[in-house]
C-alpha cells in the first residue's frame, strides 16, 4: 500500500507541477511582451481578452494549427525531435526544485519538492548541460546556413558559460555543505546566501544570463544577422517548443537562484509558497528589464567576458570561501 | 529477476545497441548523436549500482561536454564525407585488435577474480560526501596524475593553437 500511495502522490506533485510551469511559461511571454511595450512606449497585446490576458491562449492556438514544415535536405528524424530536446531538459529540472514547506497531510509529511537528490544540484547542472544539443542538433539538421551558425554560436556560448555557472555555485555548496536543494535552503534559515556570497551571486546570474541565450547574450539568434538563428528553419509547434523551452528555462532560473541565493522558499507572515513565487517573479523581471535595457554583446566581447573574467573571478570565489570556512572552523 | 536487474539489462541492451550503432553510422553527427544516447543509458546503470554522483558527472561530462565538443567540430564538417578506402581500413585494424584484446583479456580478468561479479544487483548509495572521501584519501595519487596530464594538454593545446609568431625559429615537432 506504502509504495503504491508514493506512486500516486508522486504523479499528482508532477501534473500539478508540469500544469503550474507550463501556464506560468505561457504568461511569462505575455508579461514580457506587456513590460517590453511598456519600456518601449507601446500598449502591447490588447485585443484578446480584458487586457489582452488571454493572448497566449491565442499563441498556443495558433502554434498547434499551424502547418508543420521539414525543410527540403534537411535530416528529418534529427529536425523534427530537437525541439524536444529543448522542451523536455527545461522542464525536467524543476524536478528537484523545492517551492515550499513540507504539508502534513494525514499524519504524513508531504514534501514540496518533486524528488529530493542527494545530488540535485549536479542533477540541474546535467540537465542544463543536455539543452545545448536541442540548439545544436537543431540548427545542423535544418540545413540552413543561418540555423548552422546559429547552431555553432549557441554552443561555443553556452559551453562557455556552463564552466562559469558551474563554478560560481561551488562557494553555496561549500557554504551549505551539500549537493541537495532541500539541505541548501535548510542552509539559509538565518540568512540568505546572497549576503555572503555576492560575487557567486552576480556569477550566477550573468552566467545564467548567457545560458539562456537572452538579451544582452542572444548572439546564436541575433535577429540582424541571422534571421532567428537556429531555429530560423521551424514552424509551428516546433517552433512552440523551442519558444516554450525558453520560458520554462527563465522560470526555473528564477527559481535556482531563488533556492541558492534568496533563501528560497523561506520569509516572514506570507505563506512559503507565496514567498516562493514572489522571488521566483522578481527575477524574471528584472532578466525582462535587462532584455529592455542592454544591447547585444558582441561575440569576442561574449567570449572575453566568459574566460577572462567570469571564469578567473569564480575561481578566486572558491579559493576565498574556502580558506574562510577554514580559518572560520578552526 | 528482480526488478533491478530487469532494469539494469533493458539500460544494458540500450547502451550496447547506440554504441553499435554509433560504430557503424555513416553520418557523423547521427554517429554522436547515438554515442550519447549511450552515455545517457549508461548513466541510470550507476545509479542502480549506488552511485548517483558518477552518475550524474557520467552526464555532465561525458554527455554534457565532451560529446557537445564533439558535435561542435562535426557540426562544421561538410555533409557528405566519403568513407575511407578498404585498404586505408585494412592497414588501420590490427593495432585496434591488439589493443581490444588486451583490454578485453584485462575486463575478463577483473570480472572473473572479483567475489562481487557472482552476487546479484542490489538497491546501494554512496553518498557524494562519503564518495569524495574514499576518493581523495585512497586515490589521490591517481587524482593528481590524471589532473597533472590534464594540465600538460591544455599546455599543449594552448602551444598548438597560438597564433604563430611574425619570426619563427623552428617549428618544432610537437604535433
Amino acid at each position: 500500500m506504502g509504495w503504491l500511495a508514493g506512486i500516486i502522490l508522486l504523479l499528482i506533485k508532477l501534473g500539478v507541477v508540469l500544469v503550474v510551469l507550463l501556464t506560468a511559461a505561457a504568461y511569462l511571454v505575455y508579461v514580457e511582451r506587456k513590460l517590453l511595450s511598456r519600456l518601449q512606449i507601446r500598449l502591447g497585446p490588447n485585443r484578446a481578452g480584458p487586457f489582452g490576458l488571454l493572448q497566449p491562449l491565442a499563441d498556443a492556438l495558433k502554434l498547434l494549427t499551424k502547418e508543420d514544415l521539414v525543410p527540403e535536405g534537411a535530416d528529418r528524424f534529427i529536425f523534427l525531435y530537437a525541439p524536444g530536446v529543448v522542451a523536455a531538459s527545461a522542464l525536467l529540472i524543476f524536478a528537484v526544485i523545492p517551492f515550499g514547506r513540507g504539508w502534513m497531510f494525514m499524519g504524513h509529511e508531504i514534501p514540496m519538492v518533486v524528488s529530493d537528490l542527494n545530488v540535485g544540484l549536479l542533477y540541474v547542472f546535467a540537465f542544463s548541460s543536455l539543452g545545448v544539443y536541442g540548439v545544436a542538433l537543431g540548427g545542423w539538421a535544418s540545413n540552413s546556413k543561418y540555423s548552422l551558425m546559429g547552431g555553432i554560436r549557441g554552443v561555443a556560448q553556452m559551453i562557455s558559460y556552463e564552466l562559469s555557472l558551474g563554478l560560481s555555485l561551488v562557494p553555496v555548496v561549500m557554504l551549505a555543505r551539500s549537493f541537495s536543494l532541500v539541505d541548501i535552503v535548510a542552509a539559509q534559515a538565518h540568512y540568505p546566501f546572497i549576503v555572503l556570497q555576492p560575487v557567486a551571486f552576480i556569477l550566477f546570474f550573468i552566467s545564467a544570463g548567457a545560458e539562456i541565450k537572452r538579451i544582452p547574450f542572444d548572439i546564436p539568434e541575433a535577429e540582424n544577422e541571422l534571421v532567428a538563428g537556429f531555429h530560423t528553419e521551424y514552424s509551428g509547434m516546433r517552433f512552440g517548443l523551442f519558444f516554450l523551452g525558453e520560458y520554462v528555462t527563465m522560470v526555473v532560473l528564477g527559481s535556482l537562484v531563488a533556492v541558492f541565493f534568496l533563501g528560497g522558499w523561506r520569509g516572514p507572515l506570507l505563506p512559503p509558497l507565496v514567498w516562493f513565487s514572489i522571488k521566483v517573479l522578481a527575477v524574471v523581471l528584472v532578466l525582462i528589464w535587462i532584455r529592455g535595457t542592454l544591447p547585444r554583446l558582441r561575440y569576442d566581447q561574449l567570449m572575453h567576458l566568459g574566460w577572462k573574467v567570469l571564469i578567473p573571478l569564480g575561481l578566486i570565489n572558491i579559493v576565498v570561501t574556502g580558506g574562510v570556512l577554514l580559518w572560520w572552523g578552526s | 529477476m528482480t526488478l533491478y536487474q530487469v532494469v539494469f539489462y533493458l539500460l544494458a541492451g540500450v547502451v550496447l545497441a547506440a554504441t553499435v550503432l554509433a560504430i557503424t553510422r555513416r553520418v557523423v553527427v547521427h554517429a554522436v548523436v547515438y554515442l550519447v544516447i549511450s552515455f545517457l543509458a549508461l548513466a541510470p546503470m550507476f545509479y542502480l549500482l549506488g552511485a548517483p554522483l558518477l552518475a550524474l558527472l557520467e552526464v555532465i561530462l561525458y554527455a554534457g561536454a565532451i560529446m557537445v565538443l564533439f558535435l561542435f567540430i562535426v557540426m562544421m564538417l561538410p555533409r557528405e564525407t566519403r568513407a575511407p578506402g578498404l585498404g586505408v581500413l585494412a592497414r588501420q585494424c590490427w593495432p585496434a585488435v591488439l589493443l581490444t584484446g588486451i583490454s578485453l583479456t584485462a575486463m575478463a580478468v577483473v570480472l572473473l577474480s572479483l567475489p562481487l561479479a557472482q552476487t546479484p544487483v542490489t538497491a546501494a548509495l554512496a553518498s557524494p560526501r562519503h564518495f569524495g572521501r574514499v576518493l581523495f584519501e585512497k586515490y589521490w595519487l591517481g587524482v593528481e596524475v590524471a589532473s597533472f596530464l590534464l594540465f600538460v594538454a591544455l599546455v599543449g593545446a594552448y602551444y598548438l593553437g597560438k597564433s604563430p609568431e611574425p619570426v619563427a625559429e623552428e617549428p618544432g615537432e610537437s604535433s
